[in-house]
């Protein structure tokens, strides 16, 4: 059985298009990204897999069932950290599995999740004493008490320090290791990058484009291009003398050419060393999933998930 | 489906956060006992209970004899009460105006030729001066009412046979115990203030926090069920009540010796109480968007009940109109069933309480779980 089926899903929250029609499936044993900035539509996706919110249109299935009808059902099934996870405050990690295990009425040993969680150290401190992390990992750690297959995963590192995120990674790259089915949302890059086997990057409630890291880049990057450290007059020179398009990047000072062949690199070259003008560093490089998520959701996306548009300057890279 | 041991799960978890939340604990079971205490010191403190009446005669005489001044004779008794103490004033004084510069609400002036219209058995009065709010005017105007009756019934006797020693006399004796007093009053009135306060605070704080903190959501995606979460918290808050209502009688009945009546009556009460002012907390924190709105709409469905309910003061004490708006509140019929039973032995009085307030819970519970969210749509 695929664990999760989605096919023109739609939500809207009064004129807003939250969700506008997106299709994905995940498949088992896959971890699987949404990625975007804030407000692109992620946690509504996820809350409507969850079934903690009602589809306006479109079909979902998970692990065979709709959510929002069998929700009791399947919460039984899989598990979630929701977005910012909170507890009540004066309960320990510790204490937190013991009540999830008794409400699913299961039989676990807390110390073997706090360990699978690198959680043993705060085992025993109130949740309003731990850190942002231990607090995720204390989210991370209900969401396994009912030993899930699937797991449903809000945001699990926004707001904490490179270190908690890199340890929260940890975890969760253990857990795929399991085989679990994992999906989570995030608008980390490098998240999703060390993380997902798939990514659907999400924008304005659409999904702009989806597969590997490579699959993106291969289908909305821009493919190897040569980058010469020069001038703009350079720039126009090359531009001028051959048949290459040339960009130029007044910020960085360099000027970039497409290459459609690797002998087009020689050309360049051939030309800028004709110009006699000064140039410096050359190298050839690729979009990395970096710039195509910033050309797909057009802006680079601060540390909480905004949308900072850059200034027309520094992006303008027609001569 | 309701499931027992989810909601024993629940209750452990909550109870233990309760436990180590030194707030929670402090309003729970500390504040009602200091209410008891202020309160019980104030208005039943034994020691020292005679008022000050400031007192005007004008009856100067002349007197044939000395037996013949009637109204010395009278104050001299007042003051040999227990209850008052007579002050004298100059008859210069404009009297009203002397009484409010000493801050007095209580006095009593005895009008001119006083001891000869009583001798000659023409009738006389006294003015009796009280704020009709003061509890001390009432002991005023009741004990110089009864020194009236006395000196009454002293002409009566006088007149008809001048020989025979008075036949009634006045012992004076400490107000006792089968009378009902403050404290007897105070004891139920503050533990039907506790059992509103504590849940109602409590459920309108949590349950509208963890609807901003997606708690319930949350919980939402347990097999936990928000009937289950309630029940629990029920449940805890029956169990706080209890508790503060065994601190509060001990200690007004080993501080106050306060006379009240522990019966099986009481907890129905003490059952449905925190059970209706939870589900009532919940509802108030559930049809309210945030925090902030839920503690203000807390406060208002919360305050008028926490002091027109008959839970500091008797209902009995206030205008028609306030009398009946505490008709309307839930709480009036918890204090007043708890009257009845505590301290009127009024069974009767107290079944009908009880129906209202079972009533009122059931249909405030059903609200609530029906109305509260787990998740959204």
């Amino acid at each position: 059985m695929i664990p999760i089926e989605v096919s023109s899903l739609k939500k809207c929250y009064g004129d807003l298009k939250a969700v506008d029609g997106i299709s994905f499936t995940v498949n088992k044993g896959e971890v699987f990204g949404l990625l975007g900035p804030n407000g692109a539509g992620k946690t509504t996706t996820i809350e409507i897999l969850e079934g903690l919110r009602e589809k306006d249109g479109g079909d979902i299935k998970v692990l065979g069932l709709d959510p929002w009808k069998n929700g009791y059902e399947l919460h039984k099934k899989f598990g979630v950290i929701p977005q910012e996870f909170t507890f009540f405050e004066k309960t320990t990690p510790r204490e937190a599995i013991i009540y999830y295990a008794d409400l699913f009425n299961v039989k676990v040993d807390p110390d073997e999740i706090l360990k699978e969680v690198l959680l043993e150290d705060s085992a025993k401190v109130n949740f309003d004493n731990l850190s942002g992390g231990q607090k995720q990992k204390t989210g991370l750690a209900l969401s396994l008490v009912n030993t899930p297959e699937l797991l449903f995963l809000d945001e699990p590192t926004t707001g904490l320090d490179p270190n908690a995120r890199r340890a929260i990674w940890d975890v969760i790259r253990g857990l795929k290791a399991k085989g679990k089915t994992i999906i989570l949302t995030t608008h980390y890059l490098d998240e999703a990058q060390q993380l997902c086997d798939r990514v659907a990057i999400m924008n304005h409630g659409h999904i702009v484009a989806m597969g590997t890291s490579d699959e993106i880049i291969a289908q909305h990057g821009s493919g190897e291009r040569l980058e010469i450290h020069g001038t703009e007059q350079l720039a126009h020179y090359i531009k001028a003398n051959t048949e290459l398009q040339v960009e130029y990047d007044r910020h960085r000072s360099v000027i970039s050419i497409p290459l459609k062949q690797k002998i087009d690199a020689l050309a360049a070259l051939a030309a800028a060393e004709q110009s006699k003008m000064d140039w410096g560093e050359i190298q050839t490089r690729r979009d990395s999933l970096d710039d195509v998520f910033v050309k797909l959701v057009s802006g680079r996306v601060d540390e909480h998930g905004e949308i900072t548009i850059e200034n027309d300057e520094s992006k303008s890279r027609q001569t | 489906m309701v499931s027992g041991k989810r909601i024993f799960s629940d209750f452990k978890v909550f109870s233990r956060g309760y436990l180590r939340n030194k707030f929670g604990l402090f309003f729970g079971l500390i504040f009602p006992v200091i209410l008891i205490l202020i309160f019980g010191a104030i208005f039943s403190g034994n020691s020292s209970g005679t008022i000050n009446v400031y007192t005007q005669n004008q009856d100067t005489g002349p007197f044939a004899a000395p037996q013949m001044d009637v109204a010395s004779q009278f104050l001299n008794a007042l003051n040999s009460s227990t209850t008052i103490k007579v002050i004298t004033v100059d008859v210069s004084e404009n009297f009203s105006k002397y009484l409010a510069d000493h801050s007095s609400s209580d006095g009593i002036i005895i009008p001119e030729n006083f001891s000869a219209n009583y001798l000659a058995g023409h009738p006389v009065n006294l003015t009796v001066y009280g704020n009709p709010a003061s509890s001390s005017s009432g002991i005023v105007s009741g004990t110089v009412n009864g020194y009236a009756n006395y000196f009454n019934l002293n002409y009566f006797q006088r007149k008809y046979n001048d020989t025979t020693p008075a036949i009634i006399g006045i012992t004076s004796a400490t107000v006792n115990t089968q009378q009902t007093k403050y404290i007897d009053f105070l004891i139920p009135g503050l533990i039907g203030f506790s059992i509103l306060v504590s849940p109602m605070f409590s459920l309108v704080n949590i349950s509208s926090e963890y609807k901003k903190t997606k708690l319930f959501k949350q919980l939402s995606l347990t097999p936990l069920t928000k009937m289950e979460w309630l029940a629990s918290k029920v449940l805890w808050y029956i169990v706080l009540t209890i508790a503060s209502f065994l601190l509060m009688v001990g200690v007004g009945i080993f501080a106050f010796g306060a006379h009240v009546a522990l019966t099986v009556w009481l907890i129905p009460f003490l059952v449905l109480g925190p059970m209706l002012f939870a589900s009532l907390g919940m509802l108030v924190g559930t049809v309210t968007k945030n925090p902030e709105t839920a503690g203000v709409i807390g406060n208002i469905v919360t305050f008028p009940m926490m002091f027109l309910a008959g839970t500091f003061f008797p209902i009995s004490i206030m205008p028609t109109y306030l009398q009946s708006i505490a008709h309307v509140l839930p709480l009036f019929y918890i204090v007043e069933g708890l009257n009845n039973v505590m301290v009127y032995a009024n069974y009767m009085g107290a079944i009908i309480d009880l129906a209202v307030v079972a009533v009122i819970t059931a249909v405030i519970f059903v609200l609530a779980v029906r109305l509260f969210k787990w998740r959204e749509d």
